[in-house]
């Protein structure tokens, strides 16, 4: 077995750690044990899956344009994920897909544009994916923080309206705090690396025997383009979800009236 | 006692700059709150609307300041429909007190300069002045303001608008007896310097204190003067007992 080949024999050893856990699950009757193997099985099914799937598109010999609907497939999910994890979120399905498109847009126009990475099926699914992914959890937390902020601060942002402030200005202060929550893990995670923990990309290409210091250099690259991502997408939903919390005249929607 | 009012006496002889025309209002897949309402609202006067709880009192100065816009009906500000008027302009003219304080984070300038942010320190010296507060507020943490304090400081802000018109929304409410005073007697100086005040209460004492002309709602509609009598009568009398 060289360092880039697990194989089925490598994949079963390390399930025995999730043996393991399941042990210690039943040991501290924790009742998860039938979770753990649930997750664990559906892990892999899925993976498996996918793999197959990514051989194809991944394929040297494969049309690009696979990669690209790979991604717009890709955008599609993350907007449905976005949707049935933030169900209080008025018109969170629109606002995610549209903010994961804007994501794979600008990021990857600066990968490509400037030629970090070559524009191969084997740079685009990944990329887009990782960015997608991260993309979706901070997009889910900014919108849920949106909302929560502008209903328990109601009668605050009706008395900034009602100095003669535009929507804009009168929900500022509470967006800002939204979009802050969502980008300060982001940053705490970024200026982490490295001293706390390794991250995925990084370790991957480790593993695969990639030189360190080449395995940092794409990892960097791969960090500054999830920042980015984020940034960009919370940006996109936090307006987007603003404006539609709003009328035209400058007034407070109910929130259960701004989801109809 | 003051003398009722009916919806009649709303054209009295002095022109209203803020006229509420037969509105109503209904909450989308909900409940009209209002029935066709009409009341004028004149400069230098304080104009109080009573009645019920769930009459529409709040709901009806929401319209003045157009957080809410009426169903059917028109409202009026110096004769131009509110529809067809700026409402950052429209609000910076008819100000809103609300119900309960509502401080923004920060210190008493910092909230001044929400209302205003080109206004000068003794320009915020001159509104707090007004409402009966020093200039060493200014450097105060709103938040850390007495119910009182903070209700003063909420009129300074709305002040700081210069508006021609004054919604409060029983802004004495949550405040204890000495402070409903004080607010009910600042209440009467702006009337005095000729902005037009609306008080909203259901205290009827109050209603005696501090009203020139006073408005029964009752059930989202005017109350005949019939009705405005009784009401105003019969809330005496089971004060008094």
């Amino acid at each position: 077995m060289n360092a880039t080949h697990v194989g089925w024999a490598g994949l079963l050893g390390s399930f025995v750690l999730v043996v393991v856990a399941i042990a210690l699950s039943f040991s501290q009757r924790l009742q998860l044990s039938r979770s753990m193997l649930w997750a664990s099985a559906r892990a892999a099914v899925q993976l498996l899956l996918v793999g197959f799937a990514l051989r194809l598109v991944l394929d040297p010999n494969a049309y690009v344009w696979w990669a690209w609907l790979w991604v717009v497939i890709m955008i599609g999910f993350a907007g449905f994920t976005i949707r049935s994890r933030a169900k209080e979120v008025p018109g969170i399905f629109f606002l995610g897909t549209a903010s994961m498109l804007a994501v794979v847009v600008v990021s990857l126009s600066v990968i490509f544009g400037f030629g970090v990475f070559p524009i191969e099926g084997r740079t685009i699914v990944p990329l887009a994916g990782m960015m997608i992914g991260n993309s979706m959890t901070a997009c889910v937390l900014v919108g849920r923080r949106i909302v929560g902020e502008l209903s328990e601060k109601s009668d605050e942002v009706e008395a900034r309206l009602a100095l003669g402030q535009s929507w804009q200005d009168a929900s500022r202060p509470y967006v800002r705090s939204a979009l802050r929550t969502a980008l300060v893990p982001q940053i705490e995670s970024t200026k982490a690396v490295g001293l706390v923990f390794l991250p995925g990309a990084m370790t991957g290409l480790v593993l695969a025997g990639v030189d360190a210091v080449d395995a940092v250099t794409v990892q960097l690259a791969i960090m500054y383009l999830i920042l980015g991502s984020v940034a960009t997408s919370v940006t996109v939903i936090g307006l987007g979800l603003t404006r539609r919390v709003f009328t035209s005249d400058h007034r407070l929607r109910s929130i259960e009236r701004a989801t109809h | 006692m003051l003398a009722p009012m009916g919806p009649e006496s709303t054209a009295s002889a002095t022109p209203a700059i803020l006229d509420f025309e037969a509105v109503s209002f209904v909450v989308t897949g909900g409940p009209k709150i209002l029935d066709g309402v009409s009341l004028g609202v004149p400069a230098g006067l304080v104009t109080v609307v009573t009645g019920p709880s769930g009459a529409g009192k709040s709901t009806l100065l929401r319209l003045g300041n157009r957080l809410e816009v009426p169903t059917t009906g028109v409202v009026r500000f110096r004769g131009a429909d509110l529809a067809s008027v700026d409402p950052r302009t429209l609000r910076r003219n008819v100000g809103m007190v609300f119900q309960r304080p509502v401080p923004f984070a920060g210190s008493v300038r910092a909230n001044l300069a929400v209302a205003d942010p080109k206004s000068t320190d003794q320009e915020m010296s001159v509104v707090l002045d007004r409402v009966g507060l020093d200039a060493s507020f200014l450097d105060r943490v709103a938040d850390d303001l007495s119910g009182g304090e903070a209700q003063r400081m909420c009129i300074a802000r709305t002040l700081l608008t210069t508006p021609d018109v004054i919604l409060m929304d029983e802004p004495t409410a949550s405040l204890d007896p000495e402070n409903r005073l004080g607010i009910e007697a600042l209440a009467r100086e702006l009337a005095t310097e000729g902005i037009g005040v609306v008080w909203i209460t259901h205290d009827l004492d109050q209603v005696d204190r501090i009203a020139d002309r006073a408005f029964v709602l009752i059930d989202g509609r005017n109350a005949s003067e019939e009705e405005t009598a009784a009401y105003l009568t019969r809330g005496m009398s089971e004060e008094e007992s």
